[in-house]
């Protein structure tokens, strides 16, 4: 049996790529501005998804689809992930 | 007109209406296809599998699935809107509407992405768009520059486009329609959420899918302040039973 086998953990963050505008980063660096919170220099926003899911030998793979096709639009996000 | 309906004896077109959850300009633009141009129009409900017999298919505005992950990201991979690719591949029209159009760039049958208004609101109110393309569908009842006033209701309506995407974008002639002033000029002070280029509405190259944010169904009477919006849809029914055809095949859906 594969090491890979049975139920595994992905964390997936997507964030804007660099140099997009990254309008709710800035409404929130305005926020935490407002509240006092000094020397903040940037807030960059993004989701968090946590999967659980039957890994196999294609997980990387597979998870790199989800990423690509459905999770992050890769015009204007990018994505990293870690599976634990 | 393969899905033209007689009713009275009189040929309607057939215009196919996709309900998602939370879409909500369903029901107007229903109205304004059926009560004020009086064709026929129906709902296709989102897990529909086949479009078959339908002259246009219209996906509305709102907020499918509460605009969860991206704007009509959710959307884009619903049966009915996987089942577009291969209804414009054998010809047929497609007009995205809004969060349509969101639902149409999400699912790849057009170019780019949205992004969420500069300055962060929601923009709610009429605005002016000059048609800068007349051979489609949806614009042939139109002269070239022709200044349209149909609100918009969007929180993220700024249109972008990769470096890549953007060469393609111009040679094919895909902006059908950009925001400007009263007058017809493309002003900054006239782009209400930043869209590159002032692009309110793009087509695939053939013409065949259009999307664009304003709404037309919200001005397709005097009541409700206009009829500019009208003109799309009185076009498309034009284009229709006059029987033209898109001046290239529609295979560049991928």
């Amino acid at each position: 049996m594969s090491v890979l086998a049975g139920v595994r953990t992905v964390r997936i963050i997507v964030t804007l790529k660099p140099g997009v505008l990254d309008a709710p980063g800035q409404a929130i660096l305005k926020g935490l501005a407002a509240l006092g919170h000094d020397g903040v220099r940037t807030v960059h926003a993004g989701r968090y998804f946590e999967i659980e899911l039957e890994g196999d030998e294609r997980l990387d793979e597979r998870v790199r689809e989800m990423c690509e096709g459905f999770l992050a639009n890769t015009l204007i996000e990018q994505y990293r992930y870690e599976i634990v | 007109m393969k899905g033209t309906r007689r009713i009275q004896g009189v040929a309607r077109v057939n215009i196919g209406i996709v309900v998602f959850p939370g879409s909500n300009c369903d029901a107007d633009t229903y109205h304004a296809i059926r009560d004020v141009l009086a064709q026929h129009a129906q709902y296709v409900w989102h897990e529909e599998r086949s479009l078959d017999g339908l002259d246009a298919v219209i996906l509305p505005g709102g907020f499918s699935y509460g605009d969860y992950l991206r704007a009509g990201a959710i959307a884009a991979t619903s049966p009915a809107v996987r089942a577009l690719r291969p209804y414009i591949a054998a010809g047929g029209l497609v007009l995205g509407i809004c969060n349509g159009f969101q639902t149409l760039l999400e699912a790849g049958l057009l170019p780019g992405a949205m992004q969420p208004n500069l300055g962060g609101r929601f923009r709610c109110e009429f605005v002016h768009v000059r048609t800068e393309r007349v051979d489609t569908p949806f614009t042939c009842g139109f002269a070239p520059g022709d200044v349209l006033r149909i609100p918009i209701a969007h929180a993220e309506g700024r249109y972008i486009i990769d470096s890549t995407g953007r060469p393609a974008l111009a040679a094919h002639r895909q902006v059908v329609f950009r925001y400007c002033d009263a007058r017809g000029n493309v002003t900054p002070a006239a782009n209400p959420n930043g869209a590159e280029d002032g692009i309110a509405g793009i087509s695939s190259p053939s013409g065949a899918v259009l999307g664009l944010m304003p709404h037309p169904e919200r001005a397709s009477e005097e009541l409700v302040g206009g009829t500019s919006g009208l003109r799309i849809f009185s076009s498309l029914v034009l284009w229709i039973t006059t029987g033209r055809r898109l001046s290239m095949q529609p295979v560049e859906v991928h």
